[in-house]
Protein backbone atom coordinates (compact mmCIF):
# COMPACT_ATOMS: atom_id res chain seq x y z
CA UNK A 1 0.00 0.00 0.00
CA UNK A 2 1.24 3.52 -1.05
CA UNK A 3 2.13 5.70 2.13
CA UNK A 4 0.12 8.31 2.93
CA UNK A 5 0.93 11.87 4.25
CA UNK A 6 -0.56 14.84 3.53
CA UNK A 7 0.38 16.83 0.56
CA UNK A 8 -2.74 18.56 0.34
CA UNK A 9 -5.91 18.91 1.74
CA UNK A 10 -7.92 17.67 -0.64
CA UNK A 11 -6.62 14.42 0.27
CA UNK A 12 -8.88 14.25 3.12
CA UNK A 13 -12.31 13.67 3.31
CA UNK A 14 -14.89 16.12 5.38
CA UNK A 15 -14.95 13.18 7.90
CA UNK A 16 -11.54 12.63 8.32
CA UNK A 17 -11.47 16.68 8.64
CA UNK A 18 -13.93 15.93 11.29
CA UNK A 19 -12.42 13.54 13.31
CA UNK A 20 -8.80 15.07 13.22
CA UNK A 21 -11.09 18.29 15.05
CA UNK A 22 -12.58 15.39 17.29
CA UNK A 23 -9.16 14.15 18.56
CA UNK A 24 -7.35 17.83 18.46
CA UNK A 25 -10.26 18.61 20.91
CA UNK A 26 -10.07 15.88 22.99
CA UNK A 27 -6.16 16.84 23.30
CA UNK A 28 -6.74 20.00 24.69
CA UNK A 29 -9.23 18.47 27.27
CA UNK A 30 -7.25 15.46 28.17
CA UNK A 31 -3.54 16.23 27.08
CA UNK A 32 -2.41 13.62 29.27
CA UNK A 33 -3.85 10.84 27.69
CA UNK A 34 -1.59 11.67 24.32
CA UNK A 35 1.65 12.11 26.83
CA UNK A 36 2.91 8.79 25.53
CA UNK A 37 1.60 8.03 22.14
CA UNK A 38 4.49 8.58 19.83
CA UNK A 39 7.22 7.62 22.39
CA UNK A 40 9.83 5.83 20.47
CA UNK A 41 8.80 7.40 17.38
CA UNK A 42 11.15 10.72 15.38
CA UNK A 43 9.77 13.71 13.60
CA UNK A 44 12.02 14.88 11.07
CA UNK A 45 11.37 18.84 9.91
CA UNK A 46 12.99 19.22 6.69
CA UNK A 47 12.95 23.19 6.59
CA UNK A 48 14.25 24.33 3.72
CA UNK A 49 13.65 27.76 4.39
CA UNK A 50 12.86 29.52 7.65
CA UNK A 51 9.43 29.21 9.16
CA UNK A 52 10.28 29.57 13.21
CA UNK A 53 6.83 29.33 13.64
CA UNK A 54 5.49 26.10 11.99
CA UNK A 55 8.03 24.51 12.98
CA UNK A 56 8.22 25.13 16.30
CA UNK A 57 4.37 24.27 16.47
CA UNK A 58 5.41 20.81 14.44
CA UNK A 59 7.94 20.05 16.99
CA UNK A 60 6.23 20.85 20.31
CA UNK A 61 3.27 18.98 19.14
CA UNK A 62 5.68 16.34 18.72
CA UNK A 63 7.26 16.58 21.65
CA UNK A 64 3.89 16.68 23.26
CA UNK A 65 3.08 13.84 22.24
CA UNK A 66 5.94 11.73 24.13
CA UNK A 67 8.09 11.63 20.30
CA UNK A 68 11.53 13.24 19.20
CA UNK A 69 12.71 15.45 17.05
CA UNK A 70 15.42 16.17 14.35
CA UNK A 71 15.73 18.48 11.78
CA UNK A 72 17.09 21.38 9.96
CA UNK A 73 16.01 24.47 10.08
CA UNK A 74 16.65 26.34 6.64
CA UNK A 75 18.80 25.07 3.52
CA UNK A 76 22.24 26.38 3.87
CA UNK A 77 22.95 24.64 7.31
CA UNK A 78 22.79 21.02 5.55
CA UNK A 79 23.87 18.99 3.10
CA UNK A 80 20.75 20.89 1.11
CA UNK A 81 23.51 23.20 0.31
CA UNK A 82 25.85 20.70 -1.36
CA UNK A 83 22.68 20.05 -3.74
CA UNK A 84 21.56 17.28 -2.88
CA UNK A 85 17.70 16.28 -4.32
CA UNK A 86 15.02 16.61 -2.28
CA UNK A 87 14.17 12.80 -3.03
CA UNK A 88 17.91 11.84 -1.67
CA UNK A 89 17.52 14.06 1.49
CA UNK A 90 14.00 12.34 2.15
CA UNK A 91 15.25 8.61 1.31
CA UNK A 92 18.02 9.44 3.88
CA UNK A 93 16.27 11.10 6.46
CA UNK A 94 13.23 8.37 6.30
CA UNK A 95 16.30 5.87 7.68
CA UNK A 96 16.34 7.69 10.83
CA UNK A 97 12.76 9.18 11.51
CA UNK A 98 8.94 7.85 11.12
CA UNK A 99 7.39 10.79 9.61
CA UNK A 100 8.61 14.19 7.81
CA UNK A 101 7.35 17.63 7.81
CA UNK A 102 8.84 19.28 4.85
CA UNK A 103 8.89 23.11 4.21
CA UNK A 104 10.58 23.80 1.05
CA UNK A 105 10.58 27.38 -1.44
CA UNK A 106 9.75 25.11 -4.51
CA UNK A 107 5.85 23.99 -5.21
CA UNK A 108 5.75 20.30 -5.32
CA UNK A 109 8.55 19.44 -3.37
CA UNK A 110 6.82 17.54 -0.71
CA UNK A 111 5.34 15.41 -2.21
CA UNK A 112 8.70 14.94 -4.61
CA UNK A 113 9.68 13.65 -1.02
CA UNK A 114 6.58 11.41 -0.35
CA UNK A 115 7.00 9.66 -3.42
CA UNK A 116 10.34 8.72 -2.89
CA UNK A 117 10.13 7.49 0.94
CA UNK A 118 7.29 5.15 2.71
CA UNK A 119 7.17 7.17 5.57
CA UNK A 120 4.46 10.02 5.85
CA UNK A 121 5.53 13.39 4.76
CA UNK A 122 3.38 16.29 6.19
CA UNK A 123 3.56 19.31 3.97
CA UNK A 124 4.65 22.30 6.05
CA UNK A 125 4.07 24.78 3.26
CA UNK A 126 5.77 24.14 -0.25
CA UNK A 127 6.29 27.87 -2.02
CA UNK A 128 2.53 29.58 -2.39
CA UNK A 129 1.21 26.50 -3.14
CA UNK A 130 -0.40 24.17 -0.28
CA UNK A 131 -0.15 24.80 3.32
CA UNK A 132 -2.68 22.19 4.68
CA UNK A 133 -1.94 22.27 8.15
CA UNK A 134 -2.34 26.09 8.16
CA UNK A 135 -5.87 25.00 6.75
CA UNK A 136 -6.80 22.48 9.02
CA UNK A 137 -5.47 25.14 12.08
CA UNK A 138 -8.36 27.78 10.75
CA UNK A 139 -10.96 25.11 10.57
CA UNK A 140 -9.92 23.70 13.96
CA UNK A 141 -9.99 27.63 15.21
CA UNK A 142 -13.36 28.39 13.95
CA UNK A 143 -14.85 25.42 15.56
CA UNK A 144 -12.86 25.70 18.81
CA UNK A 145 -13.88 29.71 18.65
CA UNK A 146 -17.67 28.90 17.60
CA UNK A 147 -18.64 25.32 17.73
CA UNK A 148 -19.28 24.69 14.49
CA UNK A 149 -18.35 25.46 10.59
CA UNK A 150 -20.93 25.38 8.90
CA UNK A 151 -23.53 28.29 8.22
CA UNK A 152 -21.11 30.93 8.88
CA UNK A 153 -20.42 34.79 6.71
CA UNK A 154 -16.60 34.42 6.68
CA UNK A 155 -15.20 37.50 5.95
CA UNK A 156 -11.32 37.41 4.22
CA UNK A 157 -9.72 40.83 4.21
CA UNK A 158 -6.31 42.02 2.70
CA UNK A 159 -4.75 40.48 -0.01
CA UNK A 160 -7.26 38.19 -1.41
CA UNK A 161 -5.14 37.65 -4.82
CA UNK A 162 -2.08 36.18 -3.27
CA UNK A 163 -2.56 35.20 -0.08
CA UNK A 164 -2.71 30.86 -0.42
CA UNK A 165 -4.03 30.57 3.18
CA UNK A 166 -7.36 32.66 2.02
CA UNK A 167 -7.49 30.27 -0.96
CA UNK A 168 -7.05 27.35 1.02
CA UNK A 169 -9.09 28.60 3.91
CA UNK A 170 -11.81 29.22 1.13
CA UNK A 171 -11.79 26.01 -0.55
CA UNK A 172 -11.55 23.54 2.47
CA UNK A 173 -14.61 25.88 3.78
CA UNK A 174 -16.98 25.22 1.00
CA UNK A 175 -17.39 22.18 2.20
CA UNK A 176 -19.91 22.93 4.35
CA UNK A 177 -23.21 23.51 4.21
CA UNK A 178 -24.17 27.35 4.58
CA UNK A 179 -21.34 29.39 4.50
CA UNK A 180 -21.19 32.42 2.84
CA UNK A 181 -18.06 34.78 2.09
CA UNK A 182 -17.26 38.88 1.90
CA UNK A 183 -14.24 39.49 -0.01
CA UNK A 184 -12.71 42.29 1.42
CA UNK A 185 -9.43 43.95 -0.18
CA UNK A 186 -8.25 46.76 -2.65
CA UNK A 187 -9.21 46.09 -6.40
CA UNK A 188 -5.66 45.04 -7.14
CA UNK A 189 -5.50 42.56 -4.86
CA UNK A 190 -8.83 40.93 -5.16
CA UNK A 191 -9.99 37.05 -5.16
CA UNK A 192 -8.56 35.35 -8.30
CA UNK A 193 -10.71 34.31 -11.17
CA UNK A 194 -10.16 30.52 -10.52
CA UNK A 195 -11.01 30.47 -6.86
CA UNK A 196 -14.32 32.57 -7.99
CA UNK A 197 -15.01 30.27 -11.02
CA UNK A 198 -13.50 26.51 -9.99
CA UNK A 199 -14.72 27.24 -6.25
CA UNK A 200 -17.20 29.31 -5.38
CA UNK A 201 -19.21 29.23 -8.77
CA UNK A 202 -18.83 25.74 -8.99
CA UNK A 203 -20.18 24.78 -6.28
CA UNK A 204 -22.97 27.86 -6.10
CA UNK A 205 -21.47 29.19 -3.04
CA UNK A 206 -22.60 33.26 -2.84
CA UNK A 207 -20.30 35.34 -1.63
CA UNK A 208 -19.50 39.13 -2.17
CA UNK A 209 -16.66 41.37 -3.20
CA UNK A 210 -16.03 44.73 -1.35
CA UNK A 211 -13.54 47.24 -0.88
CA UNK A 212 -15.01 48.37 2.60
CA UNK A 213 -14.44 46.61 5.47
CA UNK A 214 -16.71 49.00 7.66
CA UNK A 215 -19.71 48.03 5.61
CA UNK A 216 -19.39 44.34 6.33
CA UNK A 217 -18.38 43.89 9.57
CA UNK A 218 -21.65 43.63 11.52
CA UNK A 219 -22.75 41.30 9.31
CA UNK A 220 -19.58 38.66 9.79
CA UNK A 221 -18.90 35.61 11.95
CA UNK A 222 -15.17 35.18 11.50
CA UNK A 223 -12.63 38.25 9.85
CA UNK A 224 -10.00 36.79 8.25
CA UNK A 225 -7.07 38.99 8.08
CA UNK A 226 -3.81 38.52 5.93
CA UNK A 227 -0.80 40.07 5.50
CA UNK A 228 0.44 42.02 2.77
CA UNK A 229 4.02 40.82 1.41
CA UNK A 230 6.28 42.87 0.92
CA UNK A 231 8.33 40.52 -1.65
CA UNK A 232 4.56 40.35 -3.81
CA UNK A 233 5.21 44.19 -5.41
CA UNK A 234 7.42 45.69 -7.48
CA UNK A 235 7.05 48.65 -6.54
CA UNK A 236 7.79 49.89 -3.15
CA UNK A 237 4.70 52.72 -2.90
CA UNK A 238 2.55 50.30 -4.06
CA UNK A 239 3.38 47.90 -1.13
CA UNK A 240 3.05 50.69 1.18
CA UNK A 241 -0.20 51.71 -0.10
CA UNK A 242 -1.74 48.52 -0.14
CA UNK A 243 -0.20 47.37 3.46
CA UNK A 244 -2.17 50.41 4.89
CA UNK A 245 -5.71 50.03 3.40
CA UNK A 246 -7.14 47.52 5.99
CA UNK A 247 -5.73 47.82 9.12
CA UNK A 248 -8.10 46.26 11.81
CA UNK A 249 -8.37 48.78 14.62
CA UNK A 250 -10.62 48.71 18.39
CA UNK A 251 -12.22 51.62 16.35
CA UNK A 252 -13.04 49.58 13.35
CA UNK A 253 -14.37 46.12 15.52
CA UNK A 254 -17.16 48.70 17.27
CA UNK A 255 -20.12 47.47 14.98
CA UNK A 256 -18.90 43.46 15.01
CA UNK A 257 -21.27 41.15 16.88
CA UNK A 258 -20.08 39.92 20.50
CA UNK A 259 -19.38 36.55 19.42
CA UNK A 260 -17.13 37.60 15.82
CA UNK A 261 -13.61 35.75 15.69
CA UNK A 262 -10.58 37.56 14.35
CA UNK A 263 -8.18 35.05 12.71
CA UNK A 264 -4.85 35.88 11.19
CA UNK A 265 -2.21 33.34 10.03
CA UNK A 266 -0.02 35.59 11.79
CA UNK A 267 3.32 37.07 11.58
CA UNK A 268 1.32 39.89 11.38
CA UNK A 269 3.01 43.25 10.28
CA UNK A 270 0.35 45.85 10.87
CA UNK A 271 -2.80 45.15 9.73
CA UNK A 272 -3.79 44.06 13.18
CA UNK A 273 -3.19 47.53 15.89
CA UNK A 274 -2.00 45.77 18.84
CA UNK A 275 -4.84 47.45 20.81
CA UNK A 276 -7.24 44.77 19.31
CA UNK A 277 -5.23 41.60 20.75
CA UNK A 278 -6.97 42.55 24.05
CA UNK A 279 -10.39 41.77 22.70
CA UNK A 280 -11.78 38.85 23.14
CA UNK A 281 -12.79 38.68 19.63
CA UNK A 282 -9.29 38.33 19.12
CA UNK A 283 -8.56 34.84 18.41
CA UNK A 284 -5.11 34.59 16.66
CA UNK A 285 -3.04 34.02 19.47
CA UNK A 286 -5.49 31.02 19.91
CA UNK A 287 -5.14 29.91 16.51
CA UNK A 288 -1.38 28.92 17.32
CA UNK A 289 -1.61 27.20 19.90
CA UNK A 290 -4.81 25.39 18.22
CA UNK A 291 -2.35 24.71 15.45
CA UNK A 292 -0.59 22.30 17.62
CA UNK A 293 -3.15 20.29 18.74
CA UNK A 294 -4.64 20.00 15.20
CA UNK A 295 -0.63 19.17 14.21
CA UNK A 296 -0.69 16.45 17.14
CA UNK A 297 -4.03 14.78 15.88
CA UNK A 298 -2.63 14.66 12.62
CA UNK A 299 0.68 13.07 13.21
CA UNK A 300 -0.99 10.63 15.48
CA UNK A 301 -3.34 9.84 12.62
CA UNK A 302 -0.54 9.53 9.56
CA UNK A 303 1.76 7.28 12.17
CA UNK A 304 -1.34 4.78 13.23
CA UNK A 305 -2.11 4.53 9.43
CA UNK A 306 1.04 3.77 8.07
CA UNK A 307 1.73 1.55 11.42
CA UNK B 1 3.35 12.04 -53.97
CA UNK B 2 1.78 9.55 -52.06
CA UNK B 3 -1.05 11.39 -51.10
CA UNK B 4 -4.36 9.09 -51.65
CA UNK B 5 -2.22 6.62 -52.61
CA UNK B 6 -1.54 4.49 -49.33
CA UNK B 7 -2.52 1.21 -49.48
CA UNK B 8 -1.62 0.20 -45.95
CA UNK B 9 -0.78 2.56 -43.88
CA UNK B 10 -1.99 5.55 -41.53
CA UNK B 11 -3.30 9.02 -42.14
CA UNK B 12 -3.37 11.66 -38.88
CA UNK B 13 -5.90 14.23 -40.41
CA UNK B 14 -7.01 17.05 -38.60
CA UNK B 15 -3.94 18.41 -37.50
CA UNK B 16 -3.57 22.23 -36.76
CA UNK B 17 -2.47 23.99 -39.38
CA UNK B 18 1.59 24.53 -38.82
CA UNK B 19 2.01 21.42 -36.37
CA UNK B 20 2.61 18.89 -38.17
CA UNK B 21 6.54 18.86 -37.85
CA UNK B 22 6.34 18.68 -34.49
CA UNK B 23 4.32 15.55 -34.46
CA UNK B 24 6.64 14.09 -37.12
CA UNK B 25 9.39 14.73 -34.67
CA UNK B 26 7.32 13.91 -31.21
CA UNK B 27 6.28 10.69 -33.45
CA UNK B 28 9.90 9.71 -34.21
CA UNK B 29 8.62 9.55 -37.95
CA UNK B 30 12.14 10.71 -39.11
CA UNK B 31 13.36 6.84 -37.72
CA UNK B 32 11.02 5.08 -40.33
CA UNK B 33 11.94 3.88 -43.59
CA UNK B 34 8.48 3.73 -45.10
CA UNK B 35 7.21 6.25 -46.75
CA UNK B 36 5.70 9.19 -45.07
CA UNK B 37 3.98 12.27 -46.26
CA UNK B 38 3.29 15.74 -44.25
CA UNK B 39 1.02 17.98 -46.13
CA UNK B 40 1.11 21.57 -44.76
CA UNK B 41 -1.79 24.18 -45.24
CA UNK B 42 -4.21 21.78 -46.79
CA UNK B 43 -7.68 23.37 -47.04
CA UNK B 44 -10.24 22.34 -44.39
CA UNK B 45 -14.01 22.58 -45.14
CA UNK B 46 -14.90 23.67 -41.62
CA UNK B 47 -11.58 24.86 -39.73
CA UNK B 48 -10.01 26.46 -42.53
CA UNK B 49 -6.47 24.85 -43.18
CA UNK B 50 -4.79 21.70 -41.46
CA UNK B 51 -1.99 19.68 -42.11
CA UNK B 52 -1.63 15.87 -42.51
CA UNK B 53 0.94 13.37 -42.00
CA UNK B 54 0.32 10.19 -44.50
CA UNK B 55 2.61 7.14 -43.16
CA UNK B 56 2.84 4.45 -45.55
CA UNK B 57 3.28 1.49 -43.52
CA UNK B 58 0.88 0.18 -40.83
CA UNK B 59 3.22 0.52 -38.09
CA UNK B 60 2.49 0.96 -34.13
CA UNK B 61 2.21 4.25 -32.82
CA UNK B 62 1.36 5.89 -29.53
CA UNK B 63 -0.95 8.32 -30.32
CA UNK B 64 -1.39 9.41 -26.82
CA UNK B 65 0.07 12.91 -26.90
CA UNK B 66 -2.37 13.57 -30.29
CA UNK B 67 -5.27 14.36 -27.93
CA UNK B 68 -3.47 16.55 -25.72
CA UNK B 69 -2.28 18.69 -28.85
CA UNK B 70 -5.94 19.02 -30.04
CA UNK B 71 -8.64 16.12 -29.36
CA UNK B 72 -10.21 17.36 -33.34
CA UNK B 73 -7.00 15.33 -34.69
CA UNK B 74 -8.42 12.35 -36.47
CA UNK B 75 -6.33 8.82 -36.88
CA UNK B 76 -7.38 6.72 -40.60
CA UNK B 77 -5.62 3.07 -40.25
CA UNK B 78 -5.93 2.28 -43.87
CA UNK B 79 -6.00 -1.46 -45.27
CA UNK B 80 -5.88 -2.69 -48.11
CA UNK B 81 -6.39 0.76 -49.93
CA UNK B 82 -9.66 1.17 -47.87
CA UNK B 83 -10.12 3.20 -44.53
CA UNK B 84 -10.07 0.59 -41.62
CA UNK B 85 -11.03 2.31 -38.59
CA UNK B 86 -10.80 6.27 -37.86
CA UNK B 87 -10.96 7.27 -34.24
CA UNK B 88 -9.79 10.56 -32.68
CA UNK B 89 -6.99 9.60 -29.92
CA UNK B 90 -8.21 9.47 -26.14
CA UNK B 91 -7.13 11.81 -23.95
CA UNK B 92 -4.28 9.83 -22.24
CA UNK B 93 -4.30 9.98 -18.00
CA UNK B 94 -0.69 11.31 -17.32
CA UNK B 95 1.79 12.55 -19.95
CA UNK B 96 5.37 12.06 -18.56
CA UNK B 97 8.34 13.97 -20.02
CA UNK B 98 6.80 15.83 -23.19
CA UNK B 99 5.56 18.69 -21.50
CA UNK B 100 7.64 20.98 -19.29
CA UNK B 101 6.25 22.43 -16.75
CA UNK B 102 6.81 26.28 -17.26
CA UNK B 103 6.38 27.68 -13.81
CA UNK B 104 9.56 28.74 -12.34
CA UNK B 105 8.57 28.31 -8.69
CA UNK B 106 8.21 24.50 -9.56
CA UNK B 107 10.36 22.37 -8.05
CA UNK B 108 10.85 20.57 -11.33
CA UNK B 109 12.90 23.82 -12.26
CA UNK B 110 15.69 23.03 -9.94
CA UNK B 111 15.70 19.51 -10.27
CA UNK B 112 17.12 18.39 -13.69
CA UNK B 113 16.09 14.90 -12.70
CA UNK B 114 12.43 14.94 -12.10
CA UNK B 115 10.54 13.80 -14.61
CA UNK B 116 8.00 16.44 -15.98
CA UNK B 117 4.61 14.53 -15.23
CA UNK B 118 1.16 16.20 -16.60
CA UNK B 119 -1.76 14.48 -14.66
CA UNK B 120 -5.24 14.84 -16.14
CA UNK B 121 -7.55 16.76 -14.09
CA UNK B 122 -10.58 17.72 -16.24
CA UNK B 123 -11.56 15.34 -19.26
CA UNK B 124 -14.00 17.59 -20.34
CA UNK B 125 -11.77 20.43 -20.97
CA UNK B 126 -9.52 18.10 -21.65
CA UNK B 127 -7.42 20.31 -19.04
CA UNK B 128 -3.86 18.90 -17.70
CA UNK B 129 -2.13 19.88 -14.54
CA UNK B 130 1.95 19.50 -13.12
CA UNK B 131 2.02 16.55 -10.57
CA UNK B 132 3.80 18.52 -8.72
CA UNK B 133 2.62 22.24 -9.01
CA UNK B 134 -0.73 21.96 -10.40
CA UNK B 135 -0.07 24.73 -13.16
CA UNK B 136 -2.04 24.03 -16.15
CA UNK B 137 0.01 22.50 -19.04
CA UNK B 138 -0.42 25.12 -21.81
CA UNK B 139 -1.73 23.90 -24.96
CA UNK B 140 -0.04 23.63 -28.45
CA UNK B 141 3.29 23.03 -26.75
CA UNK B 142 5.47 19.85 -26.31
ZN1 LIG C 1 5.05 22.27 -12.08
Amino acid sequence: MKTRGLIDIAELTTQEIDELMLVASDIVENPERYAEKCKGKKLATLFYEASTRTRLSFESAMLDLGGNVIGFSDAQSSSVSKGESVSDTARTVACFADIIAMRHPKEGAPLVAQMSVNIPVINAGDGGHNHPTQTLTDLFTIKRELGHVDHLVIGCCGDLKFGRTVHSLVTAMSRYPGVRFVFISPDELRIPEHIRAEVLDAKGISYVETTSLDDVMPELDILYMTRVQRERFFNEADYLRLRDSYILTQEKLKPAKEDMRVLHPLPRVNEISIAVDSDPRAAYFRQVKNGKFIRMALILKLLSENA
Amino acid sequence: MIIGSIHDGIVIDHIPAGRAMELYSYLKLGELDCEVAIIKNAVSGKRGKKDIIKIGAPIDLNYDILGFIDPHITVNIIREGKRDRKFHPTLPETIIGLVKCKNPRCITSCEQELPHVFCLTDRENSIYRCRYCETKAEKHTL
